[in-house]
């Protein structure tokens, strides 16, 4: 999922300070599953900043609405018969859900509420790690199903660097070294031969060195 | 009580959520033991504090309460096993919530005991009744009368 986190107060403040009236917008999908910015923590945050702005003596108005997605068009058309109402959007969906509501509806100020993190799993409950780089050519067939780019510091390609310390990253004790646990689960596998297999230097391009990156599916499309 | 000394001295308002399993009998408790504990604290029985969240704490205070008490079963006692540590942590987020918005973290506490301790919540709703008392209203009340 992507993950995200709530930013903070303060910054949320300056944000909502010179609107009336906004519509606290909440996602369904990764957001709500990370816990950042589902239908709960949009009750939350409306209570909070409800709070914050009745003690500066200050009025707002906050209305809630959480959509199934924010990063698809038509979830998005649903804040047509409601927008109007508003003098801004504060949403609490990651990047693409506050960019495809910006697109949506052009006269309207959309501000995001959360900060986008990185693509994550769930290590358990209220623990995210990031676990992929969405690099676009996916190398974890020959890596034991554990990524490099994302789980490596330096995101190497060809085993770990001397900063590899019983197991643990250099960066900080508490990471693990990607290559060892690379080796580990390819010796378990019995799929060490692997890890002699040289891996060319990596073209970032479909990782996002080429620009902005977009899926056409023809057979998809209307 | 004059009517001069209920104009002139706050009387907060205290919501506290209390486990059906510990501190809502341990109140039964103080009432059978005619233990006296200030009528500010009004009571709402949950079935475990582990049902308290997030938003349950910041709505009592939004909606009028000065302070908010979690009162739950002691370390270890829980009847589902770690609800009460479950609401420790809510409480603990909560109370940086409301010192990020000025608040004030003081306003949310937590407190465990056991089923017979009457003594117990007495005490303790007493202690918390006169801690927000001496804070002084939730200050969203001022707020709100200047924004009127």
């Amino acid at each position: 999922m992507i993950t995200a986190e709530r930013k903070p107060i303060e910054e949320i403040m300056e944000y909502v300070a010179p609107f009336k009236k906004i519509l606290l917008l909440g996602c369904n999908e990764c957001v709500t599953v990370c816990y950042a910015g589902g239908r709960k923590e949009v009750g939350i945050l409306a209570s909070a900043l409800a709070m914050a702005m009745m003690k500066k003596g200050q009025k707002i108005e906050i209305d809630e609405m959480t959509l199934e997605r924010q990063c698809d068009p038509e979830y998005v058309e649903e804040l047509a018969r409601v927008i109007d109402q508003y003098d801004a959007v504060c949403s609490m969906a990651c990047g693409c859900g506050v960019q495809t509501v910006a697109a949506r509806y052009p006269g309207k100020p959309v501000l995001p509420m959360v900060n986008t993190e990185f693509m994550g799993a769930s290590e358990q409950q209220g623990v995210w790690a990031e676990r992929c780089r969405g690099c676009g050519n996916c190398v974890l067939a020959y890596t034991g199903g554990i990524c490099p780019i994302a789980r490596c510091s330096k995101s190497l390609l060809n085993g770990p660097c001397g900063g590899s310390d019983n197991g643990k990253c250099e960066i900080d004790p508490s990471v693990d070294c990607a290559w060892q646990l690379i080796w580990d689960r390819l010796k378990s596998l019995g799929q060490t031969d692997l890890y002699s297999r040289i891996m060319e230097p990596k073209d970032w391009r479909p990782a996002g060195g080429g620009g902005p990156r977009k899926i056409v599916r023809e057979d998809l499309m209307s | 009580m004059s009517s001069e000394s209920s104009e002139t001295q706050f009387e907060p308002i205290i919501v506290a959520f209390a486990c059906h399993y510990c501190a809502y009998s341990a109140a039964d408790v103080a009432g059978s033991m005619r233990l006296s504990y200030p009528a500010n604290v009004k009571i709402i029985k949950v079935p475990c504090t582990g049902k308290v969240d997030t938003i349950h704490l910041m709505r009592a205070l939004q909606r009028g309460a000065d302070g908010v008490l979690v009162a739950g079963c002691l370390e270890g006692d829980c009847h589902f096993k770690t609800g009460n540590l479950r609401a420790q942590k809510r409480v603990a987020y909560v109370k940086a919530l409301l010192d990020d918005i000025g608040i004030g973290s003081q306003r949310v506490d937590m407190v465990t005991m056991s089923a017979g301790q009457g003594q117990a919540f007495a005490q303790a709703a007493s202690e918390f009744t006169e801690k927000i008392r001496a804070l002084g209203p939730n200050p969203i009340k001022d707020g709100a009368a200047k924004a009127a």
